[in-house]
Parts: structure tokens; sequence; C-alpha cells
């Protein structure tokens, strides 16, 4: 299997606005220190630490809504990392993202159909009705949806809409953004086991932003943790959970409540 | 002994047929922990606000009891039931962003209410701010009582709002899902803090949560809400051995546990919702009101 996605020494800085002086330039804070890790076809990554340990930004770098500051990125062996916005378009029907908060990343004023086929729309791809039903088809909505708005929908359906949105343009690799944080436990399954057989069946590759370990145990291969843009632990899921090799992955692992009243926790 | 207790209490929106709670009955005991557990929509949230007399103005108490050390809350008048809850409640809010007035020191946000609804005098009020402040584990107070909130990390405005609820010796606490904005380690701090408190001032707890996984933790008895509706009421150790209601059930097994990866995080199964639905719809038949 080869690798979809290679990441070397990616490095990431950011003006810090709150330290900015009244003249000349803001200082920078450095979000991503040198990341290398790969993706392989067909994986589903897990990407895992606590807040502001630069995990969405590491994801808004590889498909390039940000532009890193050093190191590289390569998308099935094209070098990414500085393309411009007009040479990145093209590729951008190959990477898709879904999105943590289904409420502000679907317009209010489109209905189901037109938010689905909007990417379609913007590629040029023939047919763009009959994609966008497939897809509602393959995220287990009734096509009907496609005439609601997004407000008319639970938030369970409104992250189905997110997701038959990034799979309409048959994607090869999709990044989700803590997509099932903001769910209820029940739609959080539903939406978990969606998720895994659209992988089978597609073949995509999937990156899975999530502060919950538990989530990422039950549907990841592979996980990542980062703790202060740095990467503590790249391993298989069965490996991280059974032997965590850093103390900050103890330290995650340690903290999450388990239903169990015998669990020796506080 | 019960401090809180609450009997069949129903409520809906002003003018409407539906009740958004459906004769609701819970006990918290003196001194201890009850989880409130359900999905969005279920109702918890309101049960405590009805707890607090913070409901808002559209949804009116149809029916029911809401009893305070022996003394129905609905049965008193406005001014007194006003007094009454200042007294002997408080809440922890869910997110320390909003409820910290941005444009205020922290000070007065915490003696103002010792001050205006307790009637203590200044002094007194900022002697207490200083030393619970010293509870929650926030050294040099009186600096953070001059801060406003902008200036102290999320973490900190947390701790402000325990303290701040256990400032004036309540009786009953109501935590509105005071972790949910976290992520894990902060959660679990936050979590033991308020257990320690809780512990300390043997403080009644009204603990609304979505999550099963801290009710485990720091409740002694729960109950488990569909539709406005308390579907099991239990104590803790004998729910998670197995709940009895099939949708109780069902939310234990839809709930992750990393220990356990294939059975837990299970969809809800339609059949469960449907016959949770129907019992809903059970309880309105013979429900009347105008």
């Amino acid at each position: 299997m080869s690798d979809l996605f290679e990441v070397s020494d990616l490095r990431l800085s950011l003006p810090d606005m709150a330290r900015k002086p009244l003249l000349g330039a803001a200082p920078r804070i450095d979000i991503l220190k040198g990341l290398s890790f790969s993706i392989a076809k067909g994986e589903i990554l897990g990407i895992v630490g606590g807040s502001g340990s630069g995990k969405s930004t590491l994801g808004r770098a590889m498909v390039r809504l940000l532009r890193p500051t050093g190191g590289t990125v390569r998308f099935d062996g094209l070098d990414i990392t500085h393309l411009s916005e007009a040479e990145v378009r093209p590729l951008r029907r190959r990477f898709q993202m879904i999105f943590q908060d289904p409420m502000s990343s679907l317009n209010p004023r489109h209905r189901v159909g037109q938010i689905i086929g909007a990417p379609l729309r913007l590629h040029g791809v023939e047919g763009v009705q009959a994609l966008a039903l497939q897809a509602l088809d393959q995220v287990g909505l009734p096509r009907d949806f496609a005439r609601r708005y997004p407000q008319e929908l639970s938030g369970g359906q409104r992250q189905r809409v997110g997701i038959a949105r990034a799979i309409a343009l048959k994607a090869d690799f999709i990044l989700a953004d803590e997509i099932v944080s903001g769910l209820d436990v029940s739609s959080q399954a539903q939406v978990l086991n969606l998720l895994e057989a659209l992988v089978m069946d597609l073949g995509l590759t999937l990156a899975f932003i999530s502060h919950d370990l538990s989530v990422i145990r039950r549907l990841c291969t592979r996980v990542m943790v980062l703790h202060h843009g740095k990467i503590v632990e790249n391993a298989p899921v069965d490996e991280v959970f059974s032997r965590p090799k850093s103390t900050y992955t103890q330290e995650l692992l340690d903290a999450i409540p388990l239903p169990d009243p015998d669990q020796p926790w506080i | 002994m019960s401090y809180l207790q609450i009997r069949h209490l129903s409520a809906r929106l002003v003018g409407a047929k539906d009740r958004l709670l459906r004769d609701v009955s819970l006990t918290v005991e003196r001194g201890q922990v009850h989880g409130l557990v359900g999905e969005s929509g279920a109702g918890k949230s309101m049960i405590g606000k009805a707890v607090l007399g913070i409901l808002p103005q559209s949804v009116e108490i149809v029916e029911g009891s809401i009893e305070l050390d022996g003394v129905d809350l609905l049965q008193l008048s406005a001014a007194e039931r006003r007094r009454r809850i200042g007294a002997h409640c408080a809440l922890i809010p869910q997110d320390p962003l909003t409820a910290l007035n941005p444009s205020r020191r922290i000070g007065p946000q915490i003696t103002d209410r010792l001050v205006q609804i307790l009637g203590w005098d200044r002094t007194r009020a900022e002697t207490r701010a200083v030393q619970i402040l010293g509870e929650v584990q926030i050294e040099d107070a009186a600096r953070v009582l001059r801060s406003y909130p902008h200036e102290l990390s999320g973490g900190m405005r947390q701790r402000i709002l325990i303290a701040s609820a256990f400032a004036a010796e309540p009786k009953l606490i109501v935590a509105d899902e005071p972790t949910t904005a976290l992520d894990v380690t902060v959660q679990k701090q936050i979590l033991k803090l308020i257990a320690q408190m809780q512990a300390r001032h043997g403080t009644a707890l009204l603990f609304v949560t979505h999550d099963l996984g801290v009710v485990s933790k720091v409740c002694r008895s729960l109950s488990v809400l569909y539709g406005g509706m308390v579907v099991e009421d239990t104590a803790v150790r004998p729910f998670f051995a197995g709940p009895q209601h099939p949708y109780a059930r069902a939310l234990l097994a839809a709930t992750p546990k990393y220990t356990d990866p294939l059975a837990s995080l299970q969809p809800v199964p339609d059949a469960v919702i449907a016959q949770v639905r129907q019992e809903v719809k059970a309880s309105d038949k013979g429900w009347f009101h105008v």
C-alpha cells in the first residue's frame, strides 16, 4: 500500500495578535513544531490531543486551508506545500473536509440538495442532481431531504449532510474535524458506523480529528497523539491503548471517565 | 432524609398542548449527588431551571410540586420563592465564558449576591470571597478579585464559578453540564474539585449531564430522562450493573468505553426509540389541563 499523504518536518506559525505592538509586526507563535508522518491509502488515522495541541491546525495545513511555514506536504506524490490557491483548486476535489459544527458549516438559506451539489457544480461535474441524490442514499437519508433546509434536520442528520457533501465528489481523502463531539451519544454511534461503512465501500482514506480517545478507538486503525504541536505518539490503535509509550497519552487515557463506578478515577 | 423532592411536575410552553416535562418525580437526598441524564431535548436542564425558579417566561408549570426542605416552592409568593431559593440554592453553569459579566470585575460578581440577597455587609462578603477562592486552590485571591474575566484562563473562570456557587453555603447546588466544554484532563480536575467541595460542605447536588461516564464518577443516584419523562430512577451501582428500562440500557450501550470498543458506542435501536416514544404518548393519555 502506498502513502496518500507524506508529511515531513511540517512547521506552522501564526502571528500572535494579542501581543502585537501598536507599530510593527506581531510576534509569531509556533503552532506546529516539525511534524513528520504519513497516511497510507485506505487508512483511518485518528489525530488526538487536548485543546491547543494543534490538531485542527494540522488538519487545515494538510488540506491547504493554511499555508505551512516550513517542511513539506505531499499528496499522492505531489508536493502541495507551497502551491497557490489556483494550483490547489483542481486538487481540492480529491480531498474534502467535514466540519465540526454542522449548523455553521451548512448554509441556512440553501436546501440540502443545493448544499450537497455545490462542490459538484464548482468543479463542473455533469449530472449534479443525480449525484447529490446518490450521496443522500449513501449516508442513509431519504431522498426527499434534498428539498429541506438544514434547520429542519436534527444534529445527527445535519452531520450526515456534511458527510454527503464530502463524498459526493468521490474524493480520495476526507478530513473530519471533531465531527461527532456536538452530537448525542446515540447519533454519535450512528455517524461513526456510517463513516466506517463508507470508508470500506468507497475505498476512502480518512483523517479523524477528535479529543475523545474512546471514539478514536472505535473507528481508527492508527492513532497520532499531539501535544503542544509535537507528535508524542504514532502507532496502531491497539498498541496505543494497551501500551502507550508517552506519559501524555497515559494521562489522556486516565482522564477518561468510563461508564463504570468501579474504575478508580477521582 | 430528602432535601429536594419533586413530585409529578409537568410543564409546557404557554398555550401549547404538549408537555415539555411529563409527570417528573425525583428526590435529592441531603448532602448527596443525584444525576439527571438524557440526550438533548430530554428536559434535563429544564428541571434544573424549574428548581432554581429561572424557567423562561414562555414555559409554565401546570402541575406538581417542588419541595425544598419540606416547603413547596410553587405555593410561595414570587418574592418569598426568590428569597428562599437565593438563600439555599446555587447554580454552577455550563459555560464559564458567558456566565461571567465581561465588563465587571470578579469580586463584585461573587459578593453582590451575598450582599443583595442574603443581606451580608460588604466586608464580610469580601472576606468570604477571599476564603472561598482559597478553597478552590486559587492563590493570590486579592488580585483575582480585582481582575476582569478576560484576564483569566478558562479553567480559572470555571473555578471561580464553583467557588461562587459555594460562597453562601447553599444546601443545594444545580450543576448544569459544568464540564461539557472542557477537554478530558481539565474535566477531570474540575470534577475532582466539585466532588471535594461537595463533600466538604455537605451540599446536595443535582448534576445535569449527558455523559454516563461522568455520572458513574460523581453521582450516588440518577434519573434517566426521555421526552421530559423519567424512564429510570435508581442508585448508581444497580444502574451500571444493568439498567431496567430498554432505553436506559441502550443509552448505556451507546456511551463510549475505550476498554470495550466492540460492545460500546452502539446506536440506539429504532425499536427502542419507538417503544419509549409510545410510553411518552401513553403518559399523555388522560392528562388534561386547560
